[in-house]
C-alpha cells in the first residue's frame, strides 16, 4: 500500500511515505511544502485522482509539514537516520 | 557515492497518526480539500507529545462533518446528538473527575444548536477542552447559513447573501469565562499543534476555534475556489497577534483573520469550586467525589 519514495543519490535529510489510495488529490501537500519537493503526478490512483510524488529527492528535510497538513492521513514526513559506516 | 549511507526499508518509521485512527473506518467521509483531517491530524500529532494516558482520554462530538471525528479517533469517544456534545463532557467529567475530556465539534453544533450548553459550560469552568472546526456553513446538512457565516456570503437559504451579524466566537467564550481561547486556521499546523497541547494541559474551560475550508458547499456557493485556495487565503490574510483583545477579531467576509492565543488566565474550576464550597459548608463530612471513586474502586 504504501510507496516509499526512492533512495537519493545524494544525501537527504529525509523523506516521504505515500499511501497513493487514501489521497484526494487536495494538493495542501504540494503547495506548502517548505522546500518544495512534491509535486501532483499526472497518473492517477484507482478513485481518479492525481496523488503527490516525491520530484526532489535530495532537497526533502523530513519536516513532516505534509503530514501534518493532509486531510486524508496519506503522506507522511520522516527525518532519516544515518546509518554506521560499513566495512 | 557518498560515504553516508542511509537505511532505507529499516528505519521507516509507520504513520505516526495510524495508532490513533480506527483505520477500519478509513477513507473518511470529508470531502477533497475539507480542513477537518487536517485539524485531526494537529490534534494527534499534540496528543502524542502532551504525554497523557490514552486511556483516560474521552472524546465526545455532536453531529455534523465535524462530528465524525470521535468516531474516527481511536479513543473512548461518544458521538452524541445534535448540539449535546458539550453536557455529555460535563457528566462525563463530573462522574470521572480523572478523565481529560475533549469536544471535538463544528460550528452549526456548539454555538447554534448547543450554544447554550457552550456558555454554560464556559460560565462554570468546567473542566474541558473544546476545540470547535468552523467551516461558517452548515456543511453536512447542505450548506444552510449558520451563526457564524459572515455578513454578505452566500448560503443555500440566503441565496442573495446573509444579512445576520456574526457571531464572534473568541469574543463569546472570553466574556463567558473561559480560561484558554486561541483561533488558529487549518493553514497554521504547526502553531496550531502547540495550540491544542496547552489546551490539553490547561485546567478549566480550554477553547480553540479553528477555520477550516469547507470547499463543497462553502467556497463552491461564494465562488472562492476550492479547499486549496481558501488555504491559500489563510496564509495570505491571516495576522497572527497573540493576546488581542477579543472584541477586535470578529471575522468578516474574505476579511483579515486575526489569528493567535486571545486568553490565558486562571479560574477556579467547577469541581475546584464546588468542593472548596461544601468542604468550607460540611468540613470533615464532605468527601469529594475523586475520594469517593477512590474508594468504591479500591
Amino acid at each position: 500500500m504504501a510507496e516509499v519514495a526512492e533512495q537519493t543519490k545524494k544525501a537527504a535529510k529525509g523523506s516521504v511515505v505515500i499511501s497513493a489510495e487514501r489521497c484526494k488529490g487536495c494538493g495542501f501537500c504540494v503547495e506548502f511544502c517548505p522546500p518544495e519537493v512534491l509535486e501532483l503526478a499526472s497518473e492517477y490512483n484507482s478513485k481518479g485522482y492525481h496523488t503527490p510524488i516525491l520530484v526532489k529527492r535530495d532537497q526533502c528535510t523530513g519536516c513532516d509539514i505534509c503530514g501534518m497538513v493532509c486531510p486524508d492521513f496519506a503522506i507522511y514526513g520522516y527525518i532519516m537516520k544515518k546509518k554506521t559506516k560499513e566495512a | 557515492m557518498p560515504e553516508e549511507l542511509y537505511e532505507i526499508e529499516a528505519n521507516i518509521p509507520a504513520n505516526p497518526i495510524e495508532e490513533y485512527l480506527r483505520m477500519d473506518r478509513m477513507p473518511h467521509i470529508w470531502c477533497p480539500g475539507c480542513g477537518i483531517g487536517t485539524t485531526v491530524n494537529c490534534f494527534v500529532r499534540a496528543l502524542q507529545t502532551s504525554g497523557l494516558d490514552l486511556d483516560k482520554v474521552a472524546m465526545v462530538s455532536g453531529i455534523g462533518c465535524t462530528g465524525r471525528v470521535a468516531g474516527y479517533m481511536n479513543l473512548d469517544s461518544f458521538h452524541t446528538t445534535h448540539g449535546r456534545a458539550i453536557p455529555f463532557a460535563t457528566g462525563l467529567k463530573l462522574a470521572n473527575p480523572e478523565l481529560k475530556v475533549v469536544v471535538y465539534s463544528g460550528d452549526g453544533d456548539l454555538t447554534a444548536i448547543g450554544g447554550n450548553h457552550f456558555i454554560h459550560a464556559a460560565r462554570r469552568n468546567m473542566d474541558i477542552t473544546v476545540i470547535l472546526i468552523n467551516n461558517m456553513i452548515y456543511g453536512m446538512t447542505g450548506g444552510q447559513v449558520a451563526p457564524t457565516t459572515p455578513v454578505g456570503a452566500t448560503a443555500s437559504t440566503t441565496p442573495h447573501g446573509n444579512f445576520e451579524e456574526t457571531f464572534n466566537l473568541p469574543f463569546l467564550a472570553e466574556s463567558c469565562g473561559a480560561v484558554y481561547v486561541a483561533r488558529w486556521t487549518a493553514h497554521h499546523v504547526r502553531h496550531l499543534t502547540k495550540s491544542i497541547k496547552e489546551a490539553l494541559a490547561k485546567k478549566g474551560f480550554s477553547f480553540i476555534e479553528i477555520l477550516a475550508p469547507c470547499p463543497t458547499l462553502y467556497s463552491r456557493r461564494n465562488k472562492l475556489g476550492d479547499g486549496l485556495d481558501q488555504m491559500e487565503f489563510y496564509r495570505d490574510h491571516s495576522q497572527i497577534k497573540n493576546g488581542a483583545d477579543t472584541k477586535t477579531v470578529a471575522l468578516e467576509f474574505q476579511g483579515d483573520i486575526v489569528v493567535g492565543k486571545f486568553v490565558d488566565k486562571e479560574r477556579p474550576t467547577y469541581l475546584q469550586a464546588m468542593n472548596q464550597h461544601y468542604q468550607k459548608k460540611f468540613g470533615d463530612r464532605y468527601v469529594p467525589s475523586e475520594e469517593m471513586r477512590k474508594v468504591f474502586h479500591a
